[in-house]
């Protein structure tokens, strides 16, 4: 099998005597949609940190396609290929739709040491911007500023800065929060056809969602991850049943 | 008519504006208006050095009246060689403003370099504190130095010349700081609207998504406040030229506070915002200073009314909130 995109080894992570990571070992492969599911205050956080670089692992390695990134920080990480949504939509409250994403495409470029061309007068820019709000459903928002976008709306925003990154992988953090049912619905096709542009760690509330959408499932439980398999095998899992589908009944 | 007009149409008030009255005054043979006006263009530019860290990337240097004070110390310094004809560090003094504006430009960015080097890395209040101990220290450092007059100062005794103009004239020295002040406000207006002024903002406004998407922080942020610097440094180096003097005072904590009172009253990040700013400071000192010495009470209260009411400052006043597009 070829190398896992995305390839965490043995991660651990202790504050002070909460070991929020517990040797945490996962893979996310080519066309993949990989969940990770857990109870609140299981880590998935902190794992989601440890994987974007906003925190450094106490052991065990990052790699992403075969390059070791446990070193890089979280904008080396960003330009290594890693494109990530956050859990609490993180915009530039400021900018229009259209320019958030522009702001990304210029990451990906890496030209932002550019003092004299108007960056809104970049044609090239601009339309490929619209076509990543487009292809989201944002298309018709996109002058409208992110600060007074709806909830949904932002969400999606961040989906599409994500998507101008053009990542080896995606990072989703509850992509679906807030979206409500319809909101998720059109998401979880969107989701689906995504992958085949680079495979997607999804961290999802949403069972639903996550049993119609993962390829894999892992369940991190108090910074273990006590499974790891597809939708049948997790759901038939006497463990994770006990500690956490067991909650919902 | 919308903002982004109504803010084009108040900064060419304010441009012509700022022409008009000394061009007046001129005519009508009163060379302290001029002088005033002179002021306020060479303290705006102070300003929008300032507005570029401050207002573009939220960093609030407290410590700004540092880089005015080392382009003050570089003006005076080379008119003190030219005129003693000794060298100084084995290069002759100049009277020449190109050169000194060169060097005070340099010798700022390179000073703005090391204190955003070691200030970036924290933020908020630490910065301010930061920024105002190398300002302090700048300050007693040119208190403690004798040779180039210590806590006296040093007098200027010939204006630095410039091709072509004779800068001794007020009105000809007040195109020459204009000009200046008309060229890096296109500066100004040049970064805010490139991929840099877009990142420096992006990070002004959330430092975590710039950082996500790949666009390091503290780079773009040192970046940016090196200019800042630079750009008041070369104030700082016109300045002198304008007083004739250069003293320690240049470099005080009220001279920082000062640069950002001018960028708050005229409105932050704008383009304008230290050209309205600057007129507002030097004319409270002019009118209210004549009537009373505690002018800097209605100043005060002032301030407190655009920080409580006005938050977008003269501009936002008039042009309402600033659109990025």
């Amino acid at each position: 099998m070829a190398d896992p995109v995305l390839d965490l080894r043995g991660l651990c992570k202790s504050f002070g005597a909460l070991r929020a990571t517990e040797d945490v070992s996962l893979t996310l492969r080519a066309g993949e949609i990989h969940a990770l599911i857990g109870p609140n205050g299981a880590g998935k956080s902190t794992l989601m940190a440890l994987i974007s670089g906003k925190t450094r692992p106490d052991a065990g390695t990052v790699w992403l396609e075969g390059q070791e990134i446990t070193a890089l920080s979280v904008p080396q990480r960003a330009r290594a290929g890693l494109g990530r949504s956050f859990q609490v939509s993180s915009l530039i409250p400021g900018y229009s739709a259209l320019r958030n994403v522009m702001l990304a495409l210029q990451a990906r470029q890496g030209h932002s040491y550019r003092f004299l061309r108007p960056v809104m007068r970049d044609a090239a820019l601009r339309a490929e911007a619209r076509a990543h709000l487009d292809r989201v459903g944002l298309g018709p928002r996109a002058s409208v500023e992110a600060a007074v976008l709806s909830h949904g709306e932002r969400r999606l925003l961040e989906i599409a800065m994500a998507l101008a990154l053009r990542p080896k992988c995606f990072l989703f953090d509850e992509p679906m929060a807030g979206l409500g049912a319809s909101g998720t619905a059109e998401l979880i096709p969107f989701l689906r056809a995504l992958k085949a542009d680079a495979p997607i760690l999804l961290v999802e509330h949403d069972m639903d969602a996550v049993f119609q959408l993962a390829d894999r499932i892992s369940v991190l439980v108090t910074g273990r991850i006590i499974a790891t398999g597809g939708a049948a095998e997790i759901r038939a899992n006497a463990q994770v049943r006990a500690v956490y589908l067991g909650e919902d009944g | 008519m919308d903002n982004t007009r109504k803010e084009w149409l108040l900064n060419a008030v304010l441009a012509g504006a700022l022409l008009g009255v000394p061009l007046w005054a001129w005519l009508a043979n009163e060379p302290f208006i001029v002088t005033l006006a002179t002021r306020i263009a060479i303290l705006a530019i102070a300003g929008v050095g300032l507005n570029i860290a401050l207002g573009l990337g939220g960093m609030v240097s407290f410590g700004h009246a540092l880089y005015l004070g080392i382009g003050g110390y570089v003006a005076g310094i080379a008119a003190h060689h030219a005129f003693s004809g000794m060298p100084v560090l084995g290069l002759a003094g100049t009277n020449q403003m190109l050169p000194i504006w060169a060097m005070a430009m340099l010798l700022s960015g390179i000073v703005a370099g090391i204190v955003g080097a070691l200030s970036l890395r924290t933020s908020g209040i630490f910065f301010i504190m930061i920024t105002l101990a190398f300002a302090q220290m700048g300050f007693f450092f040119a208190l403690s130095w004798p040779a180039y007059g210590g806590e006296d100062g040093l007098p200027i005794f010939l204006r630095n010349q410039f091709p072509g103009l004779n800068t001794a004239r007020p009105w000809e020295f007040f195109l020459l700081a204009y000009s200046v002040l008309l060229l890096v406000l296109a500066a100004f207006a040049l970064i805010r609207a490139a991929r840099f002024g877009a990142a420096l903002m992006a990070i002004r406004q959330n430092p975590d998504r710039a950082a996500a998407i790949g666009i390091s922080p503290f780079g773009i942020k040192l970046v940016g406040f090196v200019l800042s610097g630079m750009i008041t440094g070369l104030a700082g180096a016109m300045m002198a030229d304008l007083t004739r003097f250069v003293s320690p005072a240049m470099m005080a904590w009220t001279m920082s506070g000062e640069l950002i009172v001018i960028i708050i009253l005229g409105g932050v990040g704008r383009l304008f915002g230290p050209v309205a700013g600057a007129a507002i400071l030097v004319g409270f000192e002019v009118f209210f200073g004549g009537v009373s010495e505690h002018w800097k009470l209605w100043l005060g209260l002032v301030l407190l009314a655009v920080v409580l009411f006005a938050r977008g400052g003269l501009i936002g006043l008039i042009a309402g909130r600033a659109r990025h597009g």
